[in-house]
């Protein structure tokens, strides 16, 4: 008890370490801060708007003959689509949808995964056989084909494209944390734990837990681009939101036939796509960076 | 040792049996349990009464699921994997017939991917955080971050629409006969015919779709040879090979090079996996009537016959892909024993 407060200022050390080492970072490579930017928007605008729907004028019934497909311009940055709404707004209106997609996916998959990979590491044996089993069943299947498969088995919309890409995206996560997992067992302080007479479910839970949980956050973080990038193909097959409101990959099918004449229909909100996607790989690498124990010599 | 990759062989094919009893356990499950409906999933959503009612008795629709299930299992081994809700046809001599078209342009978009992801690799490890090396990071990030279908679209956009210099969609120009059956791959087919007039229009057909693909693949296959060339030049069996005097030449090509494209081929696995998923969008921006095309018509008119025997034939392939990098990975590396 008497070690209490020297132990919080060891932490808050520990904490304007970590600060420090993160912002030099940063400043290492100048797309670090730009992954940064992007991402923090994308976060930030889609909890805005998911609170605020309204701070986007655009109505999707709205249609206007006059302005059909018009090139981008100063009143519609991203041109106009085939029914005459202004592009820009209707993808400010889909990146939301993306967002909410994503990042539901990788936070249940990461649940999934670590709660599973934590069982299967710690307790080995029969479990650990049944839940690799399983894992690697998933594995073997190309990621795409099989939530094609579970997203068309459960018909089109936002909340099965979640449910089919979840199914997908948890094994990766159940691999990774049943190998960190496996390193934590061996610490002392589980061993103290365990001579204590803790039980393997409190031991998962707040020794094993925790410690696991850091590294799984990082490539989770950098993961979302790639659920991103899996969820705009889904949305491209016709798989994902429907309309009215329709998502980023469903926007670019919709704009495909007209590929030819109005080009940035669909390459614009495929560009939108790939700045998302590509920042969140930045932040990976930064997150990477950061974690990397020979940043802390 | 022959006798040993022979029972290493004969374990990783009976490890098989397992893991596709799981495959197909799943897509079962998929087609009997999570679907709403199954037998309007089978029958097609527009369906008569009777057509329904015929399907459902064909199926076994009706029957306990542990039935169900054996009666699937069966036809999947008879080669009966039911009939297309939308063509009528049988799914199996569809997808045979589809197949070979996503050979042809895989295998292509692998090659280029290797032939041009293996130098880039291991000249921008040589160039580690210097001059070359920024723009090949940059874009091997940027083929990795893509969605499919925008370089897809963007590449049909520039070289068949505005320069009109390939064409933008299609196998083989309507003008020409299709090559006769050998391979079921017009490039091959041709060549065998001598044919070079077909041959020539196959491979201008062929350029755009493959190197879509290919830019997908190249991205993690230069990124692995960077990563494993870099981690094998700090190696003390290179250190000593330059303390003796050999030149840079030698020590890069035979001794880094040599270890580090043990862990590209590893990842070829793996590119084979973003290959099929790639080929589902960009045979279809492409109008490339392979597997993918027929994945994407049959998901969105929702043929679900369709679905599940692509389903089954993509992870089958999968699966036999990991095997053979597997063997490959021991007879590159022999440090890998086969037990």
């Amino acid at each position: 008890m008497i070690d209490q407060p020297e132990q919080s200022q060891e932490q808050t050390s520990v904490f304007r370490e970590d600060v420090r080492i993160f912002k030099d970072v940063v400043r290492r490579n100048i797309l670090y801060p730009f992954g940064l930017f992007v991402v923090a928007a994308f976060l930030i605008y889609s909890a805005i708007f998911a609170v605020f729907p309204s701070i986007i004028n655009y109505d999707p019934s709205y249609t206007n003959l006059l302005t059909i497909l018009q090139p981008p311009s100063v009143a519609f940055p991203f041109g106009t689509d085939d029914l005459g709404r202004n592009l820009f707004l209707k993808v400010l209106n889909g990146i939301p949808i993306d967002a909410g997609i994503s990042l539901s996916v990788v936070l249940l998959a990461l649940v999934i995964g670590v709660l599973s990979g934590a069982m299967a590491g710690y307790f080995g044996g029969a479990i650990h056989q049944a839940i690799m089993g399983v894992t690697d069943i998933f594995l073997a299947f190309p990621g795409l084909v099989l939530a094609v498969a579970f997203a068309a088995a459960l018909g089109p919309g936002t909340l099965n494209v979640i449910v089919a890409l979840a199914v997908v995206w948890w094994p990766i996560y159940t691999r990774l944390a049943r190998g960190e997992t496996l390193t934590v067992k061996e610490q002392q302080y589980v061993l103290a734990a365990r001579a204590s007479g803790s039980s393997g479910v409190r031991i998962i839970l707040s020794h094993i837990m925790p410690n696991v949980i850091t590294p799984m956050i990082a490539y989770a973080t950098a993961d979302i681009g790639n659920v991103i990038l899996l969820s705009a193909v889904l949305g491209y097959l016709g798989l994902g939101s429907q309309p009215p409101n329709v998502d980023l990959g469903r926007i670019v099918y919709d704009g495909q036939n007209y590929i030819r004449f109005a080009p940035w229909y669909s390459l614009l909100p495929g560009v939108v796509l790939f700045i998302i996607a590509i920042s969140f790989a930045f932040v990976g690498d930064l997150l990477r960076d950061f974690l990397d124990p020979k940043m802390r010599v | 040792m022959p006798v040993g990759i022979l029972t290493y062989v004969l374990k990783r094919l009976l490890l098989i049996i397992p893991t596709f009893l799981g495959v197909t356990l799943l897509t079962f499950v998929i087609s009997h349990v999570v679907v709403a409906n199954p037998v309007l999933a089978w029958a097609g959503e527009k369906s008569s009464p009777q057509t329904i009612a015929a399907i459902a008795a064909q199926y076994h629709l009706h029957d306990p699921l542990y039935l169900q299930y054996y009666y699937y299992m069966l036809g999947l081994f008879q080669g009966n994997w039911g009939i297309s809700a939308t063509t009528h046809l049988p799914v199996l001599s569809q997808v045979s017939n589809f197949f070979p078209a996503t050979v042809e342009l895989s295998v292509t978009a692998l090659i280029i991917s290797v032939l041009i992801g293996i130098p880039m690799g291991v000249l921008s490890a040589l160039w580690n955080g210097r001059k070359l090396d920024i723009p090949i990071r940059a874009l091997y990030s940027s083929g990795i971050a893509s969605p499919p279908f925008l370089l897809a679209l963007l590449f049909q956009l520039i070289f068949a629409y505005y320069f009109n210099l390939l064409p933008s969609a299609g196998r083989l120009d309507p003008a020409f006969p299709i090559p006769a059956h050998i391979t079921g791959m017009y490039t091959v087919d041709s060549l065998l015919e001598g044919n070079w007039v077909v041959f020539v229009d196959a491979v201008r057909h062929l350029i755009l779709p493959a190197i879509t693909l290919a830019f997908l693949t190249f991205a993690i296959i230069t990124r692995i040879t960077r990563a494993s060339m870099l981690e094998t030049m700090d190696k003390d069996f290179v250190r000593t090979a330059k303390a003796k005097g050999l030149p840079s030449r030698t020590v890069t090509y035979k001794y880094v090079l040599r270890n580090a494209l043990t862990s590209t081929v590893t990842v070829i696995g793996f590119a084979v996996q973003l290959l099929l998923s790639g080929a589902i969008v960009v045979e279809t921006v492409f109008f490339w009537p392979g597997i993918g095309l027929y994945t994407t018509t049959a998901t969105l008119s929702l043929d679900f016959p369709s679905i599940m025997a692509v389903t089954v034939v993509f992870t089958l392939v999968v699966v036999f892909t990991n095997l053979l990098t597997d063997l490959a990975y021991g007879a590159l590396d022999p440090r890998v024993t086969y037990d």
